[in-house]
């Protein structure tokens, strides 16, 4: 069984910052693997790990400089990796999800994999949607927000999804499909040595738009990013201040009033 | 095209709060377009549910009785009949975790361009403007996009409909191809049990990312023994495997109403406010103090837990 997981490289924040126009200014920006993408590589390297998958190949839409990010997913345990882009991408501030589904589904195609593993969201935009929408796409099955899989070398897959409320739905899911991976599924492995050294050596393969057959057009995005903001704090919290003695002796204060602590 | 297509939730018989709340984002844009407002509600008990939901503003509910529980492959195939049939401006759908598993399959299946997670909406009749987050709550966009679209809205972000209305209720006749479904529900099953009910909890002394190691965890035990407290904790803990389940508050854990509920290192992430924001009284520990936590919280200290949490402690000690 061959899996393909999606890989994003999505930017972190600082926690002060300043927006420039739609984006946030460069200098607050930091850049990481997609938190519940490396739960979907992790998972896809277990299920090779127990002899169910014979190859992981990992996909992601990004510029050269997202290479480290790639190579961590392949230090991990992935085979080999696909990277798509094209010049004509920088100019673009939001490929939607649309966009993404029809560069996606166009790998999917090429590489024709048995299972298809998403992050639920990426940390960044948060869509949550590009998983399903590429099944669809592709004529695959799927399952979104999937918190367990087993599989046992049969054409079907059984998951938990997780609901809301503390509540998991046990469903089975036909072969091929995509399932968009939750958090908390497994525990991601830190990468080791060896497997950074090996990852340098995997293959890392470059596919523009035209590589792929899709059409230009298909990143002209119909929604279009206006503004970008900080939410403004309807905030009408009492704060607390001076040395943590001060501070706990307050809370402390507070805790005996309301009669929960003694 | 002017007329606004809403989904209802619902779950092992119950219609969702969010079923609701799609009544007023749905109604207040189709107040824009001078629209009708559908409702569509899909498996189940449909008669009871379309009873429920007939509310203040809603113009026709739409019923399709098609087994029990939620199949994605059922909805989709019956809101892409809807579109055809009814030719709906926008088509909206909770951004709850079954939403996502079917409005992404009904935008690509209709050639419409998809917009999720909006807490605002607004339409001139041409253009739609989606307020939605970003970078985990830390900035809100706008985003615009023309003509027809599906649209996904969070949930508690606009009022519940009220009122008692007078809909037209129809059944509609979808024409379900069983042999393109593909996953089978199998059951449901509960998470958490266990030793400890933190929904009942008077105290709740709640950790977040902001502990950093495992083994700092003690610490935090360390302080709820000394308060007579009860420990949870967000989802991360949790993921990480330092807490079991039954601890996690948030939409996909437990909700919680204690008379306090301390937020230590905690960001407020809107999963995890979804879960707690009832509590009486919120107090948090948090270095930054843009956390989104701050906006609930009555009293806030903007210091290292890690100094804040020892004098606790020591003073209940």
């Amino acid at each position: 069984m061959k899996i393909l997981v999606t890989v994003k490289e999505v930017a972190t924040v600082e926690d002060e910052f300043e927006i420039d126009g739609t984006e946030i200014a460069d200098q607050y920006l930091g850049a990481d693997l997609n938190e519940w993408d490396d739960y979907a590589v992790e998972e896809a390297v277990q299920l090779q790990e127990a002899g169910i998958a014979d190859e992981v190949v990992t996909v992601t839409i990004g510029p050269e400089d997202c290479e480290q990010t790639i190579r961590q997913a392949l230090a991990k345990g992935a085979d080999r990796a696909v990277r798509v882009w094209d010049d004509s991408f920088a100019d673009v501030d939001l490929l939607d999800v649309n966009a993404k589904t029809e560069i996606l589904s166009a790998v999917v195609e090429a590489e024709d994999p048995d299972l298809v593993l998403t992050g639920v969201q990426a940390g960044d935009d948060s869509f949550a949607a590009t998983g399903v929408s590429v099944a669809e796409n592709v004529g695959f099955q799927w399952g979104a927000v999937v918190n367990h899989l087993d599989h046992d070398l049969g054409d079907v897959v059984s998951v938990r999804r997780e609901l809301e409320g503390g509540v998991e739905e046990l469903s089975e899911i036909e072969l091929p499909a995509v399932l968009t991976i939750q958090t908390g599924i497994n525990e991601p492995r830190y990468a080791s040595l060896r497997g950074i050294r090996q990852a340098q050596r995997k293959e890392l393969d470059v596919q523009t738009l035209a590589d792929l057959g899709v059409d230009e057009s298909a990143i002209e995005s119909e929604l279009d990013l206006t503004d970008m903001y900080e939410p403004e704090s309807e905030s009408d919290v009492t704060v607390w201040e001076g040395s943590a003695d001060d501070t706990a002796a307050e809370l402390g204060e507070l805790l005996r009033d309301k009669g929960v602590a003694q | 095209m002017t007329d606004v297509l809403a989904v209802a939730d619902h779950r092992r018989g119950d219609l969702r709060d969010v079923s609701y709340e799609i009544i007023t984002a749905g109604r207040e844009l189709a107040d824009e377009t001078g629209g009708d407002l559908h409702v569509a509600v899909i498996s189940g008990t449909v008669d009871d549910f379309a009873d429920k939901l007939n509310r203040d503003g809603v113009d026709a509910i739409h019923t399709v009785s098609h087994g029990e529980e939620f199949n994605h492959d059922v909805y989709t195939q019956t809101i892409t009949q809807l579109y055809d049939e009814l030719a709906p401006q926008y088509v909206l759908t909770p951004n709850s975790v079954n939403g996502l598993d079917y409005a992404p399959a009904v935008a690509n299946q209709l050639d419409l361009p998809i917009v999720t997670d909006t807490v605002g909406l607004e339409t001139d009749g041409d253009t739609l403007v989606a307020t939605r987050e970003m970078y985990g709550g830390k900035v809100e966009t706008t985003n615009e996009l023309e003509g027809d679209a599906v649209v996904t809205i969070r949930g508690a972000e606009w009022p519940a409909a009220e009122g008692t209305g007078d809909a037209a209720v129809e059944a509609f006749d979808a024409d379900i191809d069983e042999d393109t479904i593909g996953s089978t529900v199998n059951g449901f099953e509960e998470v958490g049990g266990g030793d400890v009910d933190i929904s009942e909890a008077e105290l709740l002394v709640s950790i977040g990312r902001g502990i950093e190691e495992e083994e700092n965890l003690d610490l935090i035990r360390d302080l709820a023994d000394a308060l007579g407290a009860t420990l949870s904790s967000s989802r991360p803990i949790v993921d990480n495997g330092w807490l079991p389940k039954n601890r996690q508050v948030g939409q996909s854990g437990k909700v919680v109403t204690p008379d306090v509920y301390i937020a230590i290192g905690i960001s407020g992430a809107v999963q995890h406010v979804a879960g707690m924001k009832g509590s009486d009284t919120i107090v948090a520990i948090n270095t930054d103090p843009n956390a989104p936590i701050m906006d609930i919280a009555d009293y806030a200290i903007h210091d290292d837990l890690f100094d804040v949490v020892p004098a606790l402690v020591e003073e209940f000690e």
